[in-house]
């Protein structure tokens, strides 16, 4: 049976691909930042998963606001990444999985998530920035990614209710899978932050901090914030508070938290890395 | 919450059902600066490109003068209006200087202030 093994938040912004192309993680400004990163590459490096499901938000890569998924999931053998249209580089092909996927696809659908499903899609920063940042030097290969995709760029986006129950259910596809995969699961992006309009620079630390510490004890309490609530207290891009919350639903078992790193601000926001470790529950 | 709930955030600029619309030209446009071929037929000529996307004047007008929050009240998305950004050499510093009308040392000096949870 396949087996989620852990969970890991990680910021992704574009920042941070610039940062590593040009060498800058021991600089003052970014050492604390990436600093945070070695104990959880160890842990992925001794466990090896075999398989990453990846939450993540496209802004405005592969999706346009022509026809906007709500929830979509990938389903392919191979994924690539593109000019986004500021100068990040573009990073080598992700391995995809595509049996694990259109098990997760078929069941998704069954349990009431109508997912859009994608044979062919393009992956911007939101996938590729926290893969680079887990295997440096573009070393990702060898890990097979299941992009999932929220949308937190158009309201109405799904709530955190919805985000936190699509998780559980992905969870449980995972479980009822036969081939013995282990699975990690990234939910990346976040965490306070506000890009647009005169209240532009908004960074929230203690509720980041209250977030990453729910998300360890108490996951089901950061679900009765609404995204408007979410841009109330932790700006308007706080909402992709969201794929964390997705990536903690899939951990319908026991969690530990082996490691945590928080610092703000990188670039315009705060940033929660956090490693958990999961046992399945009993068949 | 009420399915058609509408908040007001000041300083904020919601990306939803009405700014789609209105930005609908705005942000094709920005979403096409993807590429470079794009980048390049807009730096030939600005209005030109403007104009194959039905930009209405206020947006042109946003465009030309590079007024981030303007774009924004024209139903500018912040993810594809950063897309023009870039064709600008513009981060996210830059953009939110701009907009907070600091400089951007100011702007940044506020981020580490928020960050270190000083506010
Ligand atoms: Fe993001």
């Amino acid at each position: 049976m396949a087996n989620i093994i852990g969970g890991i938040t990680t910021s992704h912004i574009p920042a941070i691909a610039n940062a590593m192309a040009n060498g800058l993680e021991e600089t003052p400004y970014w050492k604390p930042f990436f600093d945070g990163y070695p104990p959880v590459r160890d842990w992925l490096n001794e466990k090896k998963p075999d398989v990453i499901i990846l939450f993540y938000n496209d802004h405005g890569l592969e999706f346009f606001i022509d026809k906007k998924p709500t929830f979509a999931i990938g389903v392919a053998d191979e994924y690539h990444n593109a000019d986004e249209g500021w100068g990040i580089p573009t990073i080598p092909p992700v391995t995809g999985e595509s049996e694990l996927s259109w098990h997760i696809a078929n069941s998704l659908v069954e349990d009431g998530f109508d997912m859009t499903i994608c044979q062919e899609m393009k992956v911007d920063h939101g996938l590729t920035v926290p893969l680079n940042l887990m295997w440096p030097g573009y070393n990702y290969g060898h890990v097979k990614v299941i992009p999932v995709c929220i949308n937190c760029e158009q309201h109405p986006m799904p709530q955190p209710k919805r985000t936190f129950v699509l998780g559980q259910a992905i969870g449980r596809a995972v479980a009822s899978f036969e081939e013995d995969l282990n699975v990690v699961v990234f939910g990346t992006g976040g965490m306070s932050h506000q890009l647009d309009g005169e209240r532009a620079g908004i960074i929230n630390r203690k509720f980041d901090i209250e977030c990453l510490d729910k998300l360890v004890t108490d996951p089901e309490d950061l679900t009765k914030y609404s995204n408007l609530d979410l841009v109330e207290i932790a700006g308007a891009q706080g909402v992709e508070l969201n794929m964390l919350l997705a990536m903690r639903g899939t951990l319908i078992g026991q969690v530990k938290e082996l490691h945590r790193n928080y610092h703000a601000p990188i670039s315009n926001t705060g940033s929660g890395l956090m490693l958990l470790e999961h046992t399945m529950p009993e068949k | 919450m009420a399915t058609n709930e509408t908040r007001e955030f000041p300083g904020t600029y919601l990306f939803d059902s009405k700014m789609a619309k209105k930005g609908y030209g705005l942000n094709k446009m920005c979403y096409s600066f993807n590429n470079q071929e794009a980048r390049d037929e807009f730096n030939a000529d600005p209005d030109a490109y403007c104009d194959k996307f039905n930009l209405s004047d206020a947006q042109k007008v946003a465009i030309k003068e590079k007024d981030i929050i303007a774009m924004l009240r024209e139903g500018g998305s912040i993810y594809y209006l950063a897309k023009y950004a870039g064709l600008l050499k513009l981060n996210m510093q830059d953009i939110g200087a701009l907009q907070t009308g600091m400089s951007v040392d100011e702007f940044k000096d506020m981020l580490v202030k928020n960050g270190r949870g000083d506010v």
